[in-house]
């Protein structure tokens, strides 16, 4: 017997309230820049049950977008990560705290 | 259904963007010592896209190409307009400024580049994928641009912040789109969200457009998901924070307008609610704290919230008329706001530190010019008639109340009263204190004309309005 898709979808959902719960609660930006890639994979496979389930392939297609993209973001952050850790000689983002008010 | 010539002359603008992109990344790698070239092609290649969008500005509906995935028409052309303004003035505002603060740094161009034919893809899009895709070219190449002046801890902790809630943002939108794909069947935008297919589950539905609308206000700048404008707009070097409130902002609304559809909106009451309330948080949120600002670069983050509030009103109207206005207020916030930042630009310390309203007093004494073009922006961020930022929002307004929700042109008409204390405390600094000493106005005569030509087109278009509406009447 096939699993109903709102397990797929159950799994997904919990896989994304941990991401965000992630983001939400560590402090070390490497940590938070995970759960945010946990929040994407999560959407993947919410996309890929939703494409079988309906016998369309757009969904699988966005599957590879959503990747690229995923990596594309990754490249960047962890550049941009670099770049804080030189001058700072840290990654927490509670120590990033010039801009306020 | 293989693509065709015609399906490459639709999207002819965007080519000529991405394509000058890369000539510029290579021109750079290539002509190391060369520092004129690289902005001077990127002009070229944002006037080009311009001229090339121009012809379809007056077609009215929208035509398919590649197989309904890029729509052309009046919407795409008069948003193509509005971003290749935005990348315009911004590139002429960065001409020897971000020279002085990053030297030897010719990719900033192609950034701006790429940023620009993200924010196209994004209002050709026919398709949620298309749209997605857009968004976040521009949203890697914003990242990247708000931490360009590397060794600043401001511009570092900026593009860390802006990066980290960005992606977080994504995050939304993506499963919004997963959701959306579920309940309809199909990502395709002609015939969403009424089309029959997919579950058909209008809990699924609702709870998709719920996230895409979460990620979208994320990128619009409105209250509560705000938090990172004004650490983003002024951590980033002031030029990037000019393009980036400007076309970025336009870009998310462009989005807002071809999925949040009025016809989408009436069906969805709820959604519509949800709205107007987060446009009258994010006018009065936006407008008291930037009361309280002493640096004028922070001041303008906030008001680019309330902004975000006006347009809003704007998209929730679902008429016509709010439909028209929100057109309008894009092309006059892109030329008023890059303007503000402009001249803030121009009178900044070069070693980074913020500009505060009182280093702005007696302005009018060293330097007439500049000041008289900050009191054209300041009074039309304001909203005070001669100008074109009247217009915007008395268009936005005017659709509000002709759709019923007059309470929120009510508050956003009193809130408007609250910003003129903030934007006219400025002018009146400029023209009637006169303490001695204040920063030396740096002389840098392309970012001048660029501010000029701002100026000139704000008054413009506020005295002759129809030249836009004209436009913009023809769009939907």
């Amino acid at each position: 017997m096939d699993i109903p898709l709102p397990y797929y979808l159950c799994l997904s959902a919990a896989l994304f309230v941990v991401g965000v719960a992630g983001v939400l609660t560590r402090r070390n930006a490497i940590v938070v820049f995970m759960c945010i890639e946990l929040m994407l994979n999560s959407v993947n496979l919410a996309l890929i049950a939703f494409s079988s389930f309906l016998g369309s392939i757009t969904g699988q297609a966005l599957v590879f977008f959503a990747m690229a993209v995923a990596a594309a973001e990754a490249a960047v952050g962890l550049a941009i990560v670099i770049a804080i850790y030189r001058n700072k000689q840290t990654v927490d983002i509670d120590a990033m705290n010039i801009l306020k008010w | 259904m293989s693509p065709s010539m015609s399906d490459l002359t639709a999207i002819a603008p965007l080519l000529l963007v991405a394509g000058t992109a890369l000539v510029v990344v290579l021109v750079d790698a290539l002509a190391k010592r060369n520092r004129i070239l690289g902005p001077v092609l990127t002009l070229a290649g944002l006037a080009a896209a311009m001229t090339f969008a121009l012809p379809a500005l007056g077609d009215a509906p929208a035509s398919a190409a590649f197989g309904g995935m890029i729509r052309t028409g009046g919407f795409t052309s008069f948003f193509t307009l509005v971003f290749c303004v935005s990348g315009l003035l911004s590139v002429l505002l960065s001409m020897s400024y971000i020279e002085t603060m990053v030297p030897g740094k010719g990719e900033y161009y192609a950034l701006i580049l790429l940023a620009v034919s993200g924010m196209i893809l994004m209002a050709a899009a026919g398709d949620l994928v298309v749209f997605f895709l857009g968004l976040e070219l521009m949203s890697l190449s914003f990242y990247i641009l708000a931490g360009f002046a590397r060794g600043r801890m401001t511009s570092n902790e900026a593009a860390l912040k802006y990066f980290l809630l960005g992606a977080f943002a994504t995050g939304f939108l993506l499963y919004g789109i997963a959701l959306v794909y579920g309940a309809t069947g199909s990502t395709a935008l002609a015939g969403f969200p009424s089309r029959t297919g997919g579950l058909q589950q209008p809990l699924l539905l609702l709870a998709g457009l719920a996230l895409l609308m979460i990620g979208l206000m994320f990128k619009v700048g409105a209250v509560p998901f705000h938090m990172w404008v004004p650490d983003v707009y002024e951590g980033a070097p002031t030029t990037v924070s000019a393009f980036m409130s400007t076309g970025g902002k336009a870009a998310a609304f462009s989005g807002f307008l071809i999925i949040f559809t009025p016809a989408l909106l009436i069906t969805q009451p709820a959604l519509r609610d949800v709205v107007a309330a987060v446009a009258a948080i994010s006018m009065v949120a936006g407008n008291v704290i930037a009361v309280t600002q002493t640096s004028v670069k922070r001041m303008l983050a906030y008001s680019s919230i309330a902004h975000a509030g006006y347009i809003l009103a704007g998209v929730v109207a679902a008429n016509p008329a709010g439909s028209n206005g929100v057109l309008f207020y894009l092309m006059s916030y892109t030329l008023m706001n890059a303007g503000a930042f402009g001249v803030v630009s121009l009178l900044e310390n070069p070693d980074g530190s913020m500009l505060t309203f009182d280093e702005c007093a007696g302005l009018s004494r060293r330097s007439p010019l500049v000041a008289a073009l900050t009191a054209v922006f300041m009074f039309s961020l304001a909203g005070v008639p001669p100008f074109a930022g009247f217009f915007g929002k008395y268009y936005v307004f005017a659709g509000t109340v002709e759709a019923g929700f007059t309470w929120l042109a009510i508050v956003g008409v009193l809130m408007s009263v609250v910003s003129a204390y903030y934007y006219l405390r400025l002018v009146v600094l400029m023209y009637f204190n006169d303490q001695p000493g204040g920063q030396a106005v740096a002389v840098r005569p392309f970012g001048l004309a660029a501010v000029i030509v701002a100026a000139i087109a704000l008054i413009g278009f506020g005295i002759f309005p129809s030249i836009l509406l004209g436009l913009t009447a023809r769009c939907f």
